[in-house]
This record gives structure tokens, C-alpha cells and sequence, in this order.
């Protein structure tokens, strides 16, 4: 990219805590932006106070992400009103409650589309035109909780991980076309989404995430954990056999 | 651990920064957008905004109620580059605005002595800096706010209205602010040209002060131990802003140490604290002494250390701000010193300076023409509360004021007698809005 002209970035998301703190780094350096979320009051607070921070240009247009025919709209818009795209970051979805998915399918079945039907509903057109261009970065926010399922939250660590094989799938494909795709794996963020839990030694800011979310995509990381201590982690819970996971209460 | 990248803490504690007194809220409610009202007609119990809780005493705090927590309400409306006007959300941190405003040529028209309060604390407090003689209150430049009633009304009120003066100063209690536009102030440059000047005792500091006007910024620092003729004694500093070679270092970052635990609680006795007193006065050798420093450092030295308030011990301390009008007020100043030193409390660092005639734009402001004087005391059981109350009759006796932003101890009748525009400011209170301190001061 020339240095004269910012980068392009679309996020979907936007108004989500970790999104938005991304999105501030990028807006720190000038970048133009085009952001998605569905709360249109929202929205339009998080494309002020980008400007105000120093994006170059900020678009935004209202998605609901379960709208899979809205979603390729969307793509193309912003596709079209930054000329191109050098980064596309997903960072929507919803912490689904459990209980409620374990009592009703349509419930789990919702949290699914949402945090994964809608994800492949953007991926797909996203890939077509990032393979076409033959350069940039997607960038996806997936979760350690898709890294194995568990009692208190398979529903969500379901989609996550389903999310991750068709992250792994896409990178394999882009990486001839000289594309990145980049899986983010959170952990505990400070964020509305978590509010309803109890705070340990684990939890980092949204400041702090969104800033290793940046550097991860600037570094077109492959998976990167936020922050970095989530690696060894989730490797430990990872290798566990499963004859010994299954009797734990995780 | 992980999450103090810059300075704000990613675990959500709702003490003050005194740490006294405890004070547990019944609930948090976080307030994530300006667009979106809390459903105040589902909670329960009174309700107070909490940002940065910067506030040493009860003033932010609870006890039993809800606590609006508005930290997330941390976003930019607008920066008008070319008037100096901007306008943003009620939990962004002074720090965040130096951060965006220093390199474009701007600074805040008042800053206290940390970068890590809100914009709403700021106006609630109505916080005043080292150029209140000049710039008077940080409220004075403040040229609208929005008002969320817990009718669900919302009221953008300015200098001019009455809601306005009730807000400024008025401890949070008229409603929650949602934003505020404040005018900022053109600089030259990221740094400070300041003079540090060594004085032995109170005659001098007012002598001092007589060159205030020449200065954007003054303060002094004074060893509230030291008796006799150094009764007084400490350095002052004033300063202009400046260029500075090379960049400034970042408003965001974190302090360089952090103090890991609490202290035990006789570490700041009167023989340590006379020690340091001694060796800080004694660390300026010259007269006077002059430098350019980065803006930072010069307003907000402990920032630089992490959780200083852990040195105090596990009990927490309360810091007593008082002002006293009169020109000269030496008179009421030399007692409240006399009274301090003599009463064997261990005091640490105090600070001194005149506020200038400047008329606060809040019914419930602070600052009014005088002296004013704040020094921290360790809390260990009754102590230092005989004492306050002691210095509280010297204040009310000369039509002086005590900080309520520091306040955790002063009595109705004080409070009062502080604030006669109480009874102008009640009508606008929002009745679903309290605090600890704020029932404190109407216990009858």
C-alpha cells in the first residue's frame, strides 16, 4: 500500500467493545473505516468519536448479521465506498445463555446462525473479493471457548469452534492468493458481553485487547490468543484426554 | 495483572481513592451508551454516577444504593480544531483528551492533580487546578452539558440556567451527565518552563503569591510538620506552558511503579514522614531553581506511582482540603498549621495555594477567593477525625469551605455553614439520586 493513501478497514461489529478499541487504533493512524453494527444510535457514536480520534473517513451502514442476503450487501458497500478493503475484521456475535439453549433448540439454533451462519454469510463474499485483489487480511474474532466443548457453554464454544475449522479451511485457500486470515481468540475481556460474570485474575480491558487485536493483524498472525497467556492455557485444556475432561466441571 | 496497560484498571472496584470509608453499593449498573436511558423506574434505591472514583471520600460512593457506572460512556463527540471546542461523553478521562489534544496545540483550561478523573467527575466535583487564579474552576469552561433526569428527560443546559449552576459542583446528584463541550486553551508547546523556589516559612509563601499573576501556574508543596519559625517552610513551583525538545511521553501510559500491597499501617509515622519532609525540602539546595519538564510530571507527579494511596495502610486515609478567604489570610492558616503540628498527627505533604477572585459557576463549588491548604492523614481508629473537627471551627469561624470531593468526615452543621447556596441547589436535585456523603451531611 502507498503511503499516501490510509488503509481501509471494515469491521463488522463495530460497536462491540473489543471492535471498537481496534478500530481506534486504526482511527489513531488516520485509517478510513467503514463499520457495521445494528443499533443505528450506537453506531453512529462509535463513527464520532473515530472521526474525532482521526480516521480519515468513516461509513457506516446498519446490518443485522442473521440477515445473510443484507450481509453480501453489505460487503459490496463497503467494497465500494472505500474502493477496496485491506483489512476486514468480524467481531460481531452474542454470549448465548446456556440454559436457554439447552431448553430450546431454536434458541441454540439462533446463537449458532448468529455467531456462525452470519460469519460464513460474510466470509464467503469477502474471501471471493480479497482472493480477487490478491492481497489484505481478514481478521475474525473467535473465542477460547472454541477450542474444546464444555458443559457451561458448548453451544457458543460450538459455533466458535465451527468457526475456527472454516477459518483454517479459508487461510489454506487465501494463502496462494496472498491473503491473510487472521482467527482472534479472546478470552475473559472487561466488556458489556461479559458483564454478567465474576471478574478474576484473568479478565484484561477492552483497551488492552483491542490493541492486541491490532497488533495481531498488522503482524497477520495466524491464531492469536488475547492477550498472548490464553495459549498456553487452552493448550493445557486442549491435550487433556477426553475420558478425564468429561468427568470435569468446566 | 493483566490489565493495567493504561493506568485503568480492567476489574471494576467501587471504593473511593481514600479507601475510607468502606462502602459496598447493592448493585452497578453500567451505562454503555449515551442514546440508551437506564430503566430507572426498575431500579431500585437510590442511584449515584461512578467513573473513575477519584473522589477520597464518600462523595462517590453508595452505601446500599446502585452505583451508574459510566466508564464505558468513554467516547469523542467532536473536536472543533479551529475554536478549541470539544465535546464528548461524561466517563472520558482527562488523560484520553490530553492524549488527543497536546500534539494538536491544545491543552485543558483546568487539570488537577491526576489525569485519571472523568469529564463528569470534573463538572461534578467542579475541580479546580494550579491556575485558578487565573482560569478559575474547571465548571467556567464548560460551555454545555447534556442532563439525563431519571424522569428519562434529557436537558442540555448551559452557563446560563440554573440546572447548569446546580450541576457544576453539584456532586452528581442533579442527574447523570450523558456529555459535556468544554473550550479548550492554545499552548505553545508540551512542556513546562517552571521555577522551583525554596521558601522558610508562611510569611514568605505569601509573599510569593503576591507575583501570582505573573504565573499560568502555581502551587507549593509545605512540611506540615516543621514548627516554630519554619512553621510553613516548603518550595514553590510555577510554571508557563512551553515547547518542549522532542515529544512529550503519552497521557495514557501507565505509572512506572505500582505499590503491590498495602503497607503496614505505622509506615508513615511522624518520624518517616518527618524524615522525607526534611530531605524533600532539603533536595532543593539553590534558592531557586528553573527547568523545562514535560506536562505530565509537572501536574500530576503521582501519577507516576502506581496505587500510592497503599502507602497509607490497610485502614485508608482522608485528605482535609479547606479554604480560607481574606486577603491576607494568614491569620486562620498559621492556627490550622499551629493546630497540625502540634497535634502529633503525622502529616504528610501539604499543599498551599491562593485561589484567585474568580466566582465559581457552581451553587455547590468549592473554590472561592482565599488560601486553601489540603494535607492527607492516615486513618488508624478515631484518628485524625478530633483534630478535623478542630480545624473545621477555624474554617467556619473565618467563612471558609471544606472540599467535599475529599471530604468523609465533616458535619452537617459544617456542611451548611460551607455552602449558604444549599437551599438554591435542593430544588434541582434529582430525587432519585444520593450518596453516601450526601445523606452523611443530612443525618440529623
Amino acid at each position: 500500500m502507498p503511503p499516501d493513501s490510509p488503509i481501509r478497514v471494515f469491521v463488522v461489529g463495530a460497536t462491540s467493545a473489543i471492535a471498537t478499541e481496534t478500530a481506534r487504533v486504526y482511527a489513531a493512524y488516520g485509517a478510513r473505516l467503514f463499520l457495521a453494527a445494528r443499533n443505528a444510535d450506537r453506531l453512529e457514536a462509535v463513527a464520532a468519536d473515530l472521526r474525532t480520534r482521526g480516521a480519515a473517513r468513516v461509513e457506516t451502514a446498519l446490518l443485522d448479521a442473521t440477515d445473510h442476503h443484507r450481509c453480501e450487501e453489505v460487503v459490496e458497500a463497503a467494497w465500494t465506498a472505500l474502493g477496496g478493503l485491506d483489512v476486514a475484521l468480524l467481531a460481531h456475535g452474542v454470549l448465548p445463555d446456556q440454559a436457554r439453549c439447552q431448553a430450546s433448540a431454536a434458541e441454540a439454533l439462533r446463537s449458532i446462525d448468529v455467531n456462525l451462519g452470519s460469519a460464513v454469510a460474510l466470509l464467503t463474499p469477502l474471501a471471493n473479493r480479497f482472493e480477487a485483489a490478491g492481497r489484505g487480511c481478514i481478521a475474525v474474532i473467535g473465542s477460547v471457548a472454541g477450542d474444546r466443548g464444555r458443559q457451561s457453554n458448548y453451544v457458543y464454544g460450538a459455533a466458535k469452534g465451527g468457526l475456527d475449522r472454516f477459518l483454517e479451511g479459508l487461510r489454506n485457500r487465501l494463502f496462494r492468493a496472498g491473503v491473510a486470515v487472521v482467527t482472534l481468540k479472546p478470552g475473559f475481556v472487561d466488556t458489556p458481553m461479559t458483564a454478567g460474570l465474576v471478574q478474576g485474575p484473568l479478565f484484561v480491558s477492552a483497551r488492552r485487547a483491542g490493541r492486541d487485536v491490532h497488533r495481531a493483524i498488522e503482524r497477520r498472525r495466524d491464531v492469536a490468543y488475547i492477550p498472548w497467556f490464553w495459549r498456553p492455557i487452552m493448550a493445557i485444556i486442549r491435550i487433556l484426554p477426553e475420558r478425564l475432561f468429561k468427568r470435569l466441571r468446566l | 495483572m493483566a490489565g493495567a496497560v493504561d493506568g485503568r484498571p480492567a476489574r471494576r472496584s467501587y471504593r473511593s481513592w481514600g479507601r475510607y470509608p468502606s462502602a459496598a453499593p447493592a448493585d452497578v449498573f453500567p451505562v454503555v451508551w449515551r442514546s440508551d436511558a437506564p430503566p430507572f423506574e426498575c431500579l431500585r434505591g437510590s442511584v449515584l454516577p461512578y467513573a473513575c472514583g477519584r473522589s477520597y471520600g464518600d462523595s462517590c460512593l453508595n452505601d446500599g444504593g446502585l452505583l451508574l457506572d459510566v466508564r464505558r460512556l468513554d467516547r469523542l463527540i467532536a473536536f472543533d480544531a479551529a475554536a478549541g471546542l470539544l465535546r464528548c461523553e461524561a466517563g472520558v478521562t482527562l488523560a484520553e483528551i490530553l492524549a488527543l489534544i497536546v500534539p494538536r496545540g491544545w491543552f485543558l483550561p483546568v487539570v488537577p492533580g491526576t489525569r485519571w478523573v472523568s469529564v463528569g467527575g470534573a463538572i461534578a466535583n467542579d475541580i479546580h487546578g494550579k491556575n485558578h487564579h487565573r482560569a478559575g474552576t474547571f465548571g467556567a469552561h464548560v460551555t454545555r452539558l447534556e442532563l439525563l433526569r431519571s424522569t428519562g428527560e434529557r436537558i442540555v443546559c448551559g452557563p446560563d440556567d440554573a440546572l447548569f449552576q446546580a450541576t457544576v459542583g453539584g456532586l452528581g446528584l442533579t442527574g447523570l451527565v450523558t456529555w459535556a463541550e468544554i473550550r479548550l486553551k492554545r499552548i505553545d508547546g508540551p512542556g513546562i518552563a517552571m521555577e522551583r523556589i525554596r521558601f522558610p516559612g508562611l510569611d514568605a509563601f505569601f509573599e510569593l503569591a503576591t507575583e501570582d499573576h505573573a504565573f499560568e501556574y502555581t502551587v507549593a508543596w509545605v512540611d506540615c510538620l516543621a514548627r516554630g519559625p519554619r512553621l510553613g517552610r516548603g518550595i514553590y513551583m510555577r510554571g508557563d506552558h512551553a515547547p518542549l525538545d522532542g515529544p512529550a511521553p503519552s497521557p495514557l501510559a501507565g505509572a512506572r511503579f505500582t505499590v503491590p500491597v498495602d503497607a503496614p499501617g505505622g509506615l508513615l509515622n511522624r518520624v518517616t514522614l518527618a524524615l522525607f519532609n526534611e530531605a524533600y525540602y532539603r533536595s532543593q539546595l539553590a534558592g531557586r531553581r528553573r527547568s523545562i519538564v514535560p506536562y505530565a510530571p509537572f501536574f500530576f507527579p503521582l501519577d507516576g506511582v502506581g496505587d500510592w494511596t497503599r502507602l497509607y495502610g490497610p485502614q485508608g486515609f482522608v485528605q482535609y482540603q479547606c479554604v480560607v478567604p481574606g486577603v491576607p489570610a494568614d491569620g486562620p492558616i498559621r492556627t490550622i498549621f499551629e493546630r497540625i503540628a502540634r497535634s502529633g498527627e503525622p502529616a504528610s505533604l501539604g499543599v498551599l495555594k491562593r485561589f484567585g477572585a474568580a466566582r465559581s459557576p457552581g451553587m455547590l463549588s468549592f473554590p472561592r477567593e482565599g488560601t486553601t491548604l489540603a494535607v492527607d492523614f492516615a486513618v488508624r481508629g478515631t484518628r485524625p477525625f478530633a483534630l478535623l473537627d478542630d480545624l473545621d471551627a477555624i474554617v467556619r469561624e473565618a467563612g471558609g469551605a471544606v472540599y467535599p470531593a475529599k471530604d468523609a468526615r465533616m458535619s452537617p452543621e459544617s456542611f451548611r455553614a460551607f455552602f449558604p447556596q444549599l437551599d438554591r441547589f435542593r430544588p434541582h436535585q434529582d430525587p432519585r439520586f444520593s450518596s453516601s456523603f450526601w445523606r452523611r451531611v443530612h443525618a440529623s
